[in-house]
Formats: C-alpha cells, sequence, structure tokens
C-alpha cells in the first residue's frame, strides 16, 4: 500500500498525530495486564501484515516529518551522532543493510542500484537520488551511518563487541527517551544500564547480554520498551531536559487525553557481516491516551498495568508525580472485564466498554 | 532450530593443497550470492554420512567481500571421528551441501594500530581472510607462521610472493622458533596479538604475553576443538525425559541430536559457550574439553558443554 505521509511537527504547535491506521497497527507493548523488566526477545522475522512487525525497518506515515525534525536536532546539536574512527566499516554495513532492506521491502518508495562498488540509491519521500562508490567515505556528504540515519526514522546504536561485551563506538540519538550518546559514547552494556532500577538485581542484564553477543548474521532480533511523554516529542533527551522537563507540569484532567502519550520502542538487534558489529535500531511510536482508548482492550488493560506498576519504575520513566491523574482519566476505560492475551487489539472479539 | 541460518551450497572446487590439507569452494545452489563476512568467521558444515550427521566448523578463508564464493581448508586428521576423512574422501566437484551462515568468535579488534599475526599449521586459514579484509582498508598487518614442514606449508608461497615484507615463515623440522619474547617486545603501541593454531602454541603464547605485561584484551586466540572419541556413556535427558547413550565416536552434542531433542549449539567447538548445559544429578567424572567454562565451574558439577566434553561413570542427568 501507498503511504501517505503526514505534514505534522514534534515540537512548539505539536501537530503530530496519527491516523486511524497508525492507530490501529500501534505496538501496544502490555502482553497482559501487569508489566516487570524481562529478557523480552524474540527473532525479528516479520509479524502480521501492516504491523510494525512486518518488515526489516518499518517506514510509516511520520517518516518525512520525523527527519526533518531529526535534521533540526543536529543542526543545533552535532554531537547526538558519532562515530569513534574504527566504527566506520560499521557505518558502511549499517548502510548496506538499510538500503538493501528498504528497497526490497518498499520497491515504490526506495530503489538501490548497485554496479560494483557504484552505488545509486533513490529515496523517492525524501526526494534523493544519489551516486557514491561503496566503501569510499569521499563520495557522500556525510560518515556512512550519518548518511543513512538521516534517512531512517528511529535512534541507532552501533555497538562494537570485543572482551565479551558491547560497546556504544557509535549513535545516531535525536528520539531518545532520556539518555545521552554523548554521555555514554564508549561505555560497555553494563554501564550504560547502570541506571536503570531492578533489572541488575534480577540478572536480567547479564542474560541478555549473552543473548545479543550471539546474535548472528541473518537472524536478527527484538523487543519492545515504553515510557511515558507529555506532548508528542521526539527529542526528550537530558541535553534539552530544561525544554521538556516542565511540559510534565502542564497536565490537566482536562487535557489528559491529547496530551499524555504512551511513548513504545521498538528495538531491533542485528548483526553486522564485515565489521562483526551490533546495531540496535531502536523506533519510537508515540501514541495519544485519546487514541489508545479507541481500542476497548488497551483502555482496560493500560489501566491496571500503570496502577500496579512498581514506585521504582514508574520513578524511572518519571511519571511518578503525573500518576494519580493518568489514573483518574484511565479508570473510565476499565470495566473491569478480562482482556484476551498478548498485544494485538482485537477489535472483532474484545467487547466494547460496558460503561 | 538451532545453531546459525543454514545455505544450500554446491561443491564447485576441490584442490589438493599438499599431502594433508584440502581446498573446497563452495556456491550457492540458488544461483544467488552468498553473505559478506568479516574476517575470522567460520562455518559449519553438515556432512551426512549414511545416518551419521556431523556439523564441523570450517574458518572461512576467502575473501570476505567476494560474495560469489565461500572456500575453507580442511586438514585430514586420521585419528580423529571422521568428519575431516569424510571430506577428503567422499565429496566431489558438484555435490549439494549445507552450510550455516557465517559466525564470528575471532574478530579482528579494529581499534588496533597494528595486528600481529601468529600462526601454527592449518590455523592460518582465519588469517588469510583477515589479510584480506585488512588489506582493502590499508590495514597494519605482519604474520608469523609456523609449519611442520616446507612441504606442509599450506599457503606459504602465496603469502611469500604477494606480501614478502609482512609474511615471516617458520619451518619446525628447520628448528626455526618465532623468537615470541622479542617480537612482542618490538611492537608498536596498539597492537593486538592474534593466536590461531594447536592448543600448545596458544597456551605459550597466552602465557608469554601475560608474563611480558600485556593486557588480556590485546590477545585473541581461536581454536576449535574437534570432539575427541571416548568410552561410551549413558546419559539421562531430564526434560525429554529419554535416556540415551553417547557412542565411542560421537560427541555428547550429536547422541542428543540424534535422539530427536533440539539443542542450542553454535560453534560445536567448545567456544562460543550456547550449548551450555545444566547437569541435574551425576555419579562419576567429567571430561572437560572446553574453553568456555571456567576452572570453578568444570570443578562444580553442575555444567557441561555437550559439543566436546564427555562424561566417565554411573549416572549422568542433564537439564535438557
Ligand atoms: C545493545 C543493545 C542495547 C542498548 C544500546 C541499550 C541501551 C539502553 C539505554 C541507553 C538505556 C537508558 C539507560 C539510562 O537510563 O540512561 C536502556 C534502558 C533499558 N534497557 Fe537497554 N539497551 C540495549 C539492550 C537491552 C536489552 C537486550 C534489554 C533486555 C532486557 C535491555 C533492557 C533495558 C531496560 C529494562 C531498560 C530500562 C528502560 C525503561 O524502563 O524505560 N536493554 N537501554
Ligand atoms: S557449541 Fe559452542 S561451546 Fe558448545
Amino acid at each position: 500500500m501507498t503511504i501517505q505521509f503526514n505534514e505534522e511537527s514534534f515540537r512548539d504547535d505539536y501537530s503530530f498525530y496519527n491516523s486511524e491506521r497508525a492507530i490501529k497497527r500501534f505496538p501496544f507493548p502490555f502482553h497482559e495486564d501487569s508489566y516487570m523488566y524481562s529478557v523480552n526477545m524474540e527473532q525479528h522475522r516479520g509479524g502480521p501484515k501492516d504491523s510494525v512487525y512486518e518488515k526489516r525497518f518499518d517506514v510509516d506515515e511520520h517518516y518525512i516529518s520525523e527527519m526533518r525534525d531529526r535534521a533540526i536536532v543536529l543542526a543545533e546539536d552535532p554531537l547526538r551522532c558519532q562515530s569513534l574512527p574504527h566504527m566506520t566499516l560499521a557505518g558502511w554495513d549499517l548502510l548496506e543493510l538499510i538500503m538493501v532492506s528498504k528497497s526490497e521491502d518498499y520497491p515504490d518508495l526506495f530503489e538501490l542500484h548497485r554496479d560494483g562498488n557504484t552505488w545509486r540509491w533513490i529515496n523517492k519521500p525524501l526526494g534523493i537520488d544519489d551516486t557514491f562508490t561503496f566503501l569510499d567515505d569521499a563520495t557522500l556528504p556525510y560518515g556512512p551511518m550519518e548518511y543513512i540515519t538521516r534517512q531512517a526514522q528511529g535512534d541507532f546504536a552501533v555497538l562494537d563487541q570485543r572482551d565479551d561485551n558491547l560497546w556504544m563506538d557509535a549513535g545516531m540519538v535525536t528520539t531518545q527517551a532520556d539518555w545521552s550518546l554523548d554521555f555514554d559514547i564508549g561505555m560497555n552494556f553494563f554501564e550504560w544500564h547502570a541506571p536503570v532500577p531492578l533489572a541488575h538485581e534480577k540478572g536480567i542484564f547479564v542474560r541478555a547480554l549473552k543473548f545479543l553477543l550471539n546474535i548472528q548474521q541473518g537472524a536478527p532480533a527484538r523487543r519492545l520498551n515504553w515510557t511515558m511523554t507529555v506532548n508528542p516529542l521526539l527529542d526528550t533527551s537530558p541535553e534539552n531536559y530544561h525544554k521538556w522537563g516542565i511540559q510534565k507540569t502542564t497536565l490537566t484532567p482536562e487535557n489528559i487525553g491529547a496530551k499524555q502519550h504512551l511513548r513504545v520502542e521498538l528495538q531491533t538487534f542485528f548483526r553486522l557481516p564485515r565489521s562483526n558489529a551490533l546495531v540496535f535500531p531502536i523506533r519510537c511510536y508515540l501514541c495519544s491516551f485519546q487514541d489508545l482508548m479507541t481500542v476497548p482492550k488497551w483502555g482496560r488493560r493500560l489501566h491496571r498495568v500503570v496502577r500496579d506498576l512498581p514506585v521504582e519504575l514508574a520513578t524511572y520513566k518519571g511519571f511518578i508525580n503525573n500518576r494519580p491523574m493518568m489514573l483518574d482519566y484511565l479508570k473510565n476505560f476499565d470495566d473491569g472485564l478480562p482482556t484476551s492475551p498478548g498485544i494485538w487489539p482485537d477489535l472483532e472479539t474484545e467487547p466494547p466498554l460496558q460503561k | 532450530m538451532s545453531g546459525a541460518e543454514k545455505i544450500a551450497v554446491t561443491v564447485t572446487d576441490i584442490v589438493p593443497v599438499n599431502e594433508l590439507v584440502t581446498r573446497f569452494e563452495f556456491k550457492r545452489s540458488d544461483g544467488g550470492l552468498l553473505p559478506t563476512f568479516s574476517g575470522g568467521a567460520h562455518t559449519v558444515v553438515e556432512m551426512r554420512d549414511g545416518d551419521i550427521t556431523r556439523l564441523n566448523p570450517y574458518s572461512l578463508m576467502s575473501d570476505p567481500m567476494d560474495q560469489t564464493a565461500y572456500t575453507i581448508s580442511v586438514r585430514r586428521d586420521d585419528q580423529g571421528r571422521g568428519g575431516s576423512l569424510f571430506m577428503h574422501t567422499k565429496i566431489a566437484i558438484g555435490d549439494e551441501m549445507v552450510i550455516s551462515y557465517p559466525v564470528n568468535l575471532f574478530s579482528l579488534d579494529l581499534r588496533a594500530k597494528k595486528h600481529l599475526f601468529l600462526a601454527g599449521g592449518i590455523g592460518i586459514t582465519p588469517f588469510l581472510a583477515q589479510i584480506k579484509q585488512l588489506e582493502r582498508f590499508n590495514g597494519h598487518w605482519e604474520l608469523h607462521y609456523a609449519c611442520r614442514t616446507q612441504s606442509l606449508g599450506s599457503y606459504v608461497d602465496e603469502l611469500t610472493s604477494q606480501h614478502p615484507n609482512e609474511t615471516h615463515i617458520y619451518y619446525d623440522d628447520q628448528k626455526q622458533v618465532i623468537d615470541l619474547v622479542r617480537l612482542l617486545d618490538g611492537q608498536p603501541l596498539g597492537t593486538h596479538v592474534y593466536v590461531c593454531g594447536p592448543k600448545g602454541m596458544i597456551e605459550w603464547v597466552r602465557q608469554t604475553a601475560a608474563a611480558e605485561g600485556w593486557p588480556r584484551e590485546a590477545i585473541h586466540y581461536e581454536e576449535f576443538l574437534a570432539p575427541q572419541p571416548g568410552k561410551p556413556f549413558e546419559v539421562k535427558l531430564a526434560v525429554s525425559n529419554k535416556v540415551i547413550s553417547v557412542g565411542e565416536h560421537e560427541s555428547l552434542l550429536e547422541a542428543i541430536e540424534r535422539a530427536g531433542v533440539d539443542a542450542p549449539y553454535l560453534c560445536r567447538g567448545g567456544a562460543c559457550g550456547q550449548c551450555e548445559t545444566n547437569v541435574i544429578d551425576y555419579s562419576g567424572t567429567f571430561i572437560h574439553r572446553d574453553h568456555w567454562l571456567d576452572d570453578a565451574e568444570h570443578a562444580s558439577g553442575q555444567k557441561i558443554m555437550p559439543c566436546v566434553s564427555r562424561f566417565e561413570g554411573k549416572t549422568l542427568v542433564l537439564d535438557r
């Protein structure tokens, strides 16, 4: 299907919106009525038609606007994109992975023509038609990682693998949930995860790292993570906390349905062939509470999850102060009926709200 | 399914390199391109020998950027369990085989200012791919390669003619030995050392480097252990509720697979950690041969790596 791209913003007037199609395919992250950290990883090999799992790199109606927002962030703060010198080969790996995947998965939007090392890349939505020499940095306007991630939704952490650990040695990070590439650059898996509560004690990171170190070429994996964001902001970085942190206090019972967004990250993991590095795309999806409530199952479940979430997690995710107001709103959409297992909306089978 | 993704290939070339070593070339049977890989990667080759299936890892030695074909070199091991003999005697050009996607447990540290390669015998193969990779990016490397005799020196001629300044050859029968202490001493800051060869050589390099004060992270090694034959033994698989017997010439992992139980693996050579299995109960002695578990884990009696390790005794119950 051809995608109708939205004209929208993620700052100032916040004209971001989700179409009905986007709401139905929103990656609702709760497969049951409660939530706790776990090693929730599965293979990334497609999924239901038109779901965000279907393609290797999901392209949706927000594509053009998200890329515009990334360009604004980079213009103000070039350190959002960094690559240590030994990561250039991994950057080419990533460029190849994205170009090959997108041109195969969305042939009407992207084309890749390869003649030996002379490559022609056509990105129709962004109006790009570039010819360059593969593995020759001088033939691109930016480094290979920056070039391709200016054309790909979501953040990208590129991890070097050595000494049985992963090292955050490159990345493009402009749509992050309150962490900083400039702070984390050069850190290993345990160091950059240090601020996360409860998960270390449960041994989650030891097991997760073991899994990641063994991810092989041709067998990518994925998981979902989530948090809460007031206003549809992509750039909730520590660098700009002074701009968005205060917006959390603007929530009122009247505007919460429109302003409060569930923020979901579709995180995928790919082994990169030439460098043996690992790439970790973190794709951010936003959905307002009022849009989520159009799916009865999600209304029931979100109330229960937010209500029962351990204090440590609600604090770490930054919504502990607003939790009572969220619950006042969400409880109107929970009639106490049971919910079906799994994340899908199940609109045909789940009963409408009984109040 | 356990292990890496599979690729159906056809044997397109077989070249005897010397008395012991033969080179095999594979192309995709469907005519498509093979995945690129990073120097140091191996592939696991499936060998169907009657009703026995063996899966042996071999380092990829071809140019990592060449997606048309992969090559491996197989050294004949007359004492082994037959994998290499099978390749040498039963495989012909045109045969269809199944190999795995490349897996790299011996990758270059791309931060290194210089890569110092130490090879022993057939351990030369991963370096052949790494050298091709480094040459493409003007990387700085040097090779010290020990062979038993001139006639058994696989790829010595092409290395010395193409890279005369970087290549240094040592023949055991001429009593030529790598002067390791001096070699390590003369390296520029930021050098990484890679060793691939027999167990004794790896130990010697690791210990010498440690004694010379080299950081552990700067020493990389790869040794694929071939599973060794041993006395047959019985195992109870608790999860699948089966009792199996492990024959003299098969590994514990192979016996588990033969019983129809899907067990995880990657390297099948005691290096990657994927096959790690919990021991529920035992009475007897473990013959641990892997590089994965540490000494305390070996002594604990709680874990075994079934791809290479065995057991002698009355009872062994595994969590599988
Ligand atoms: C290599 C890939 C990964 C990268 C680059 C990465 C990066 C990060 C970063 C930067 C944070 C924010 C930490 C902070 O507060 O500063 C984070 C949080 C977290 N990560 Fe990862 N991570 C990776 C893989 C994983 C995996 C496989 C798991 C599996 C369990 C995991 C679990 C978590 C959890 C539970 C949090 C807290 C999130 C929240 O509550 O919002 N991470 N990760
Ligand atoms: S399969 Fe790699 S250690 Fe056993």
